[in-house]
């Protein structure tokens, strides 16, 4: 018999609470099958099966909270003599047990970990090409993780990272791991402000001209020209692009991430990853398929945990300037205000172009005010210059 | 030094015989004794004709003895002769294990050093001529277990032909095991097949998807199979061990290390043999390295059965081999 127990979904998780099954017993479930839904601090979390069988037993019900390791539902495989004896023996001793021991919280908090079959190579490989083979489908005997899947996985790797699937719930949790964070931000980051302004009119010309020739549906907008700019200002000034982690660690990927509002409240913030090797029509195209599946709470956990740095935009007609929260651990959090029309002074004369006002807010442990500076000013010759974006 | 033999295909018996008749002629201190190896040629023929040549007293008929004539071959060996002992059939050799281990594999510890025992003690053994329970062992593990032996299997016509010339050189006790059932098989000496030296396994056939570990008997089945299993795309690589005392670690380490999938293949019976001894060598020496659980095809653990069929079914076969392997690499 198979104990299918609670995974931990991160480090630092100790306990989970299950919303849903997704199964009942005497289902037939296949490896990758989603069983469960499971929430914890992150939000609500489609949990995975790693096995083949039959759903004997569920020993946990909805909205009860267990520990990482708690046994949740036995699973009888299938095929094999041998295991079905076994899962005679083991029945009524199971059904016994749980009798005996009502499950929650009389549960020891034992962490006992899902036992993956991964051949002593493909374990060796996988360390050293960093792949967390946890979430890889084995293409091996019984499952088990081989060479080839590392291969495989390794080259997949720049793709996208294979993960499981997250859905920041809307629950209170949800904004308690929102608050958490940007309390832990307002306690712990001595942050700077830093502003600019930027005639966007060319950046607009630019993009008009572009956009002629396309449908509708496939315009860009000028968010998207804008997360190209902060990339390519970030190459200039990497140390923005970074962690504080008792020091600067500066990241090798660009990978800013774009604060996306749900409406039914909350934040989420997926990231554009390699913002700075994308097209602006690659980074459209992102957007297009991230702004929608963050809406409905359908972003991959590596979406979400894979940014470098962030971006606020408030959109059109709305208030003229942010000055964001830094969202740990990153140094710098970039707000970019609506862009509106304003009398400007050009060469001693007065004319009106549309005008918008970017803010810095960056970590003063890891930068100071000149590093923001430079930033800034890096990304306004982007924005003067967008053809060369 | 000998003659090319590299197109001539000729009988696995053959090239023992030319490889006796070599070792005579370079030392006049060598000489065979055995039950019939005589005036009867030997049971199997492999010393037929020698008598003409060499004379009694260095072809020597024995009495029915194991025990004697075993101690009297390591008697000579200590007397400064170079014995080669003709044991029938390895069925007797049990007969004469007591001198084996006592005093050939044991007299240089228990003199201190100073008596080395330069036997060589040759055994036809193996599966596969209808010869029933009492006449169709594979001790070869009994004989690898023993410390202080130097223990050799005959899987090639090369080595057929090579390997006891190899043998007569060594200081202490060599066993060479020869294969009955393979005794009229014939071949081409490959020079490529040739190893000289009784100190390394060699790789037969070069491959990548799979490693074959075997020896003896073993080896021209897996070969044939890795012909067939070529077929179906998949590419194994056959390693013949040659020596099962010491084993060649740094050969099965690198078979590994190149294929990272291991099937071993063994007539003898399967528990506590050499290939339970090789999968814990890879546990210990390539762990890492692997990508699959190691598998075994060994004898089946009965008394060798009379009837063909049956006996065919005890010990692995070249389909057996070929259905193992295409299940291993998921074909």
């Amino acid at each position: 018999m198979i104990e299918f127990t609670m995974p931990s979904l991160g480090a630092d998780m100790e306990a989970g609470t299950l919303r849903e099954w997704h199964i009942e017993p005497g289902d037939y479930i296949e490896h990758g099958d989603i069983i469960a839904d499971v929430e914890t601090q992150k939000g609500i979390i489609e949990v995975e099966c790693f096995d083949e069988g039959v759903v004997e037993k569920l020993l946990i019900k909805e909205d009860e909270k267990v520990p990482v390791g708690t046994v949740m539902a036995l699973i009888n495989p299938v095929g094999g003599e041998e295991r079905e004896e076994a899962v005679v023996h083991e029945k009524p001793e199971k059904m016994h047990e749980t009798r005996r021991e009502p499950v929650p919280h009389v549960v020891s908090p034992v962490v006992e970990h899902h036992r993956i079959k991964i051949s002593p190579l493909a374990r060796k490989m996988a360390e050293e090409n960093h792949v967390d083979y946890t979430v890889i489908k084995g293409s091996g005997e019984k499952g088990a993780i081989v060479k080839e899947d590392i291969e495989k996985a390794i080259s997949q790797e720049e793709e996208q990272p294979k993960s499981t699937e997250e859905k920041p719930g809307t629950t209170t949790n949800f904004r308690e791991a929102i608050a958490a964070a940007m309390t832990k931000s307002n306690r712990e980051i001595p942050h700077y402000y830093l502003e600019i302004k930027v005639d966007m009119s060319k950046s607009l010309d630019w993009l008009a001209e572009r956009n002629k020739q396309r449908q509708v549906k496939e315009r860009i907008l000028p968010i998207a020209l804008l997360i190209k700019a902060v990339a390519k200002a970030l190459q200039q000034v990497p140390d923005l692009n970074a962690t504080w982690e008792n020091g600067l660690v500066k990241k090798p990927e660009i990978n800013p991430g774009l604060v996306i509002s749900l409406r039914t409240g909350g934040i989420v913030v997926p990231a554009v990853r390699q913002a700075d090797r994308k097209s602006i029509e690659e980074i459209m195209e992102t957007l297009n398929n991230l702004i929608p599946r963050a809406r409905s709470f359908k972003l991959r956990s590596s979406e979400i945990s894979d940014g470098t740095v962030s971006i606020t935009s408030l959109g059109e007609g709305g208030a003229d300037r942010v000055y964001g929260v830094i969202y740990p651990p990153q140094v710098a959090l970039i707000g970019l205000g609506s862009i509106k029309n304003e009398p400007w002074v050009e060469n001693d004369m007065l004319g009106i172009r549309p005008v918008l006002s970017i803010t810095l807010a960056a970590d003063h442990r890891a930068t100071d005010g000149h590093t923001g500076d430079r930033f800034l000013k890096a990304l306004r010759q982007q924005l003067l210059n967008p053809e060369v974006l | 030094m000998h003659e090319q033999q590299t197109i001539e295909k000729i009988t696995y018996r053959d090239a023992l015989r030319q490889g006796l008749e070599e070792a005579m002629r370079k030392n006049d201190k060598v000489f065979l004794m055995g039950e019939d190896v005589g005036r009867y040629g030997g049971a199997f023929a492999v010393s037929k004709g020698l008598l003409e040549e060499f004379g009694a007293d260095r072809i020597m008929d024995v009495p029915l003895s194991e025990s004697g004539f075993v101690g009297a071959g390591i008697g000579a060996a200590l007397g400064g002769m170079r014995p080669v002992v003709e044991v029938m059939t390895v069925n007797f050799s049990l007969l004469a294990l007591d001198q084996v281990v006592n005093n050939a594999a044991t007299l240089l510890h228990m003199s201190g050093g100073q008596l080395n025992v330069p036997v060589v003690i040759r055994i036809s053994c193996g599966i596969g001529r209808q010869l029933a329970a009492q006449h169709s062992h594979s001790w070869e593990p009994i004989f690898a277990h023993i410390a202080g032996l130097k223990v050799l299997s005959v899987g090639t016509h090369e080595d057929a032909r090579y390997m006891l010339g190899m043998a007569l050189q060594e200081l202490d006790p060599v066993v060479i095991f020869e294969y009955t059932a393979m005794l009229n098989h014939e071949s081409e000496i490959h020079e490529d097949q040739i190893v000289r030296d009784i100190k390394k396994a060699k790789v037969r056939r070069g491959g990548k998807n799979l490693s074959i570990i075997t020896y003896g008997a073993g080896v021209y089945k897996a070969l044939e199979a890795a012909e067939k299993l070529m077929g179906v795309g998949i590419d194994t690589e056959v390693l013949d061990l040659r020596v099962l005392r010491p084993l060649d670690i740094d050969a099965i380490r690198a078979t590994v290390t190149k294929t990272h999938r291991v099937l071993i293949i063994e007539e003898a019976w399967k528990s506590v043999g050499v290939a339970a001894e090789v999968t814990a060598l890879i546990m210990e020496h390539a762990f890492y390295e692997l990508d699959a659980p190691v598998e075994r095809l060994c004898g089946a653990e009965v008394p060798i059965p009379y009837p063909k069929h049956l006996e065919d079914a005890s010990i692995p076969q070249t389909e057996d081999i070929v259905d193992k392997v295409k299940k291993m690499v998921g074909k």
